[in-house]
């Protein structure tokens, strides 16, 4: 429930007794007091959250009209589609923290609020769009199960219900590239080539190294974050692995080998500095995706526009009884 | 996925989609070529309202609209499954082997709206208001198939419908700016409505089978009218577009379409996607 | 309303009859009629309910965090109004 009334006397950031309630795994809820700094931590992730479901829309939305097979094509309209409910979802669990979702689109519309960086690589082939699908829901349903139990209340609720729709995503992919992986000498070809694309992006999903990533420490501090980058990454790495096997794929990683040991795949050093060239805005599509968004955006003005003018004359009009 | 919720055509209508047979008074490559124009007008439309997800003007459009796109492209796989059973050709091979010519969309489903919101709801409400009116009376079809696949179409059809009419209410009694866009998407759709109540020869010799769309022409401009005078708006006085659609004449808009949505099968023909 | 964006909606989805209605979220849209049905559009598409109500969020008056103390504390030691705090004799059944 929404009531953006924050507080006024907000505690510190390291308050005893707000320490206590997270470290008792309590939850957190919107008009509870709470210190500036999570709140802002929330918005800032919560925001970036879903920016990155609604431009994730685009790389997928291209090949909508151009799937190979109506089956496929009605499969992915309700994967775009629900990435589009879950911004939505999204943007609702950031606003009862005080902001507007109009606010959030404006900022990431100035390039002032980032998204998954992912979304910057491109999808030449219909390959790709198995690719995401398999890796990049993969690696996002890995990072998303956790914040099920996150701290802030309606980001967990909100997380809840994505996972629970994503659980198709994952595989729709999946036997995307089972089918290619096991099709002709050239789809086979086409679905390899996909996944030497998507592997290591999905790996930098994780975000930093945990020693190189300086919110990360407050972030689990404060309940929002319960696994480290570094432990997400080795769990998808391990989860991942064995399917590529299944698929009939290789991972393009030399250095990957099973740790008798620990019992974890060992995989090679992650190329971070493209992922911060990426983050900075020179992916190859940033400029595209940024103008393809704020384009609907601007275009759709008049048509919200209407509803509202409508809306303001037609006020008078009650609406049904409920029951 | 797997192949069970795969298959959307035998959970449509379950067990209805049968071949088509000789049993009834009917030819079997008639009632076909009958599922094939009222699939193609599905699929086509289907496509069209793909190209606004990710494009609408709010969030909660994209899911709207991305809802109506997946009812039509759902009715198009069971009409298109159908019809193929009369010569043993898949949907995705008459969806994606055909070349314009081989279609049998009118043509209001196929012209382009360019991202113009007004043209978008105006196509709906027109078509929809159509698809309400057959798919009403198709369920009471001769031949089981279509009236299940009409039974369950005709829920889908009358939402649509109504997401078209509160749209054309707001846009045309919104804003001055509102107003004038809607009337103009009116205006550029009109001309494309007549097309959809040509009968011809083919809905004749059908029978109780097909249902005239002559006989639609009525209710569904009465409902579109009603929609129009009550968003303020005028009802367009605009020339008929010649059609054709039916006889597999189209507009220049069609092969553009049909380039994109089968550009791949087509590079690759005969494998499994 | 206004250039500032559609106003917020909660929404309370029944998701089969014999149930009451649960807030399952909240969406945007410029009135009544299209909450309604943005609605169902976001949050049915599953087959998730059969009722849908919708409620301007501004107009839902809640308890202050502050007064939560004075809410909800004193029920706290009110143990008889609860079944588990009486003694019943062995053997005595349906009680």
């Amino acid at each position: 429930m929404h009531g953006n009334d924050a507080t006024l006397d907000e505690p510190a950031d390291d308050d005893p007794a707000f320490l206590a309630l997270i470290d008792d795994d309590g939850r957190v809820e919107p008009r509870d007091a709470m210190p500036q700094g999570y709140r802002q931590s929330l918005v800032r992730q919560i925001a970036q959250h879903a920016h990155s479901e609604i431009i994730g829309m685009q790389p997928e939305g291209s090949w909508i009209g151009r799937a190979p097979s109506l089956r496929r094509k009605a499969i992915l309209m309700a994967k775009v589609q629900d990435e589009a409910g879950h911004g939505l979802y999204l943007y609702a669990a950031a606003e009862t923290l005080g902001v507007d979702r109009v606010d959030l689109l404006d900022r990431l519309h100035a390039g002032k609020q980032k998204y998954s960086s992912i979304f910057n690589y491109p999808t030449p082939t219909w390959a790709d769009i198995g690719a995401i699908g398999w890796l990049v829901d993969g690696a996002a349903i890995t990072n998303q199960v956790p914040l099920t139990r996150c701290s802030f209340g309606p980001y967990a609720r909100a997380m809840v219900r994505i996972c629970k729709e994503e659980s198709f995503h994952q595989r729709q992919g999946f036997e995307i590239l089972h089918t290619l992986s096991h099709g002709t000498t050239e789809q086979h070809e086409m679905a390899q080539q996909a996944v030497d694309r998507w592997w290591w992006p999905s790996l930098m999903m994780f975000g930093p190294a945990d020693d190189e990533s300086p919110n990360s420490a407050r972030s689990m501090r404060w309940g929002i974050k319960r696994f480290s980058n570094d432990e997400l990454r080795q769990r998808f790495v391990d989860m991942t692995v064995p399917q590529a096997r299944a698929l009939g794929l290789t991972l393009p990683d030399p250095d990957l080998a099973y740790d008798e040991a620990t019992g974890h795949w060992h995989f090679g050093e992650i190329d971070f500095s493209e992922l911060f060239d990426v983050i900075n805005g020179n992916g190859p599509l940033n400029a595209e995706r940024m103008a393809h968004r704020r384009g609907a955006h601007e275009r759709g003005a008049w048509v919200r526009a209407a509803a509202d003018a409508y809306a303001a004359k037609h006020a008078s009009r009650s609406a049904g009884t409920a029951a | 996925m797997s192949a069970a919720a795969g298959d959307a055509v035998g959970e449509v209508v379950g067990s209805a989609v049968g071949a088509l047979s000789g049993d009834a008074a009917a030819q079997p490559d008639e009632v076909a070529a009958y599922a094939l124009r009222l699939g193609d007008d599905a699929l086509v439309l289907a496509q069209r309202m793909g190209e606004w997800i990710a494009a609408a003007p709010e969030l909660e459009e994209d899911v709207a609209l991305a809802n109506i796109a997946l009812d039509l492209l759902g009715q198009a796989r069971t009409l298109l499954t159908y019809a193929g059973t009369a010569d043993g050709r898949t949907e995705d091979e008459l969806a994606y082997l055909r070349d314009a010519e081989g279609f049998r969309n009118v043509h209001l489903v196929e012209r382009p709206d360019d991202g113009d919101f007004a043209y978008c709801v105006a196509r709906l409400l027109g078509f929809s208001a159509y698809q309400v009116e057959l798919y009403a009376r198709l369920a009471s079809s001769t031949d089981h198939t279509l009236a299940a696949i009409s039974a369950k179409a005709v829920k889908e059809v009358a939402y649509h419908r109504d997401h078209a009419t509160q749209w054309v209410l707001r846009l045309g009694d919104g804003t001055e700016e509102s107003r004038i866009r809607m009337q103009a998407g009116l205006d550029a759709v009109w001309p494309y409505l007549a097309e959809l109540f040509e009968t011809d020869e083919l809905v004749a010799r059908l029978g109780d089978v097909a249902v005239d769309p002559a006989g639609l022409h009525e209710p569904a401009l009465a409902y579109v009218r009603g929609v129009v005078h009550q968003a303020t708006l005028s009802v367009p006085e605009v020339a008929v577009a010649p059609g054709g659609g039916r006889r597999g004449e189209h507009t220049d808009a069609l092969a553009p379409l049909l380039a994109e949505m089968q550009a791949l099968p087509r590079a690759m023909p005969g494998v499994r996607w | 309303m206004s250039s500032r964006g559609w106003p917020l909606w909660e929404v309370f989805v029944r998701a089969r009859r014999g149930l009451a209605h649960t807030h399952v979220g909240s969406l945007h849209a410029p009135d009544a009629e299209m909450a309604v049905r943005n609605a169902r559009d976001v949050f049915t598409r599953r087959s998730e309910g059969v009722s849908i109500w919708v409620v301007p969020a501004a107009a839902i008056t809640a308890s202050s965090p502050d007064e939560k103390d004075a809410f909800f504390d004193p029920a706290g030691d009110k143990v008889y109004r609860h079944p588990t705090f009486y003694e019943v004799p062995e053997g005595v059944e349906h009680l």
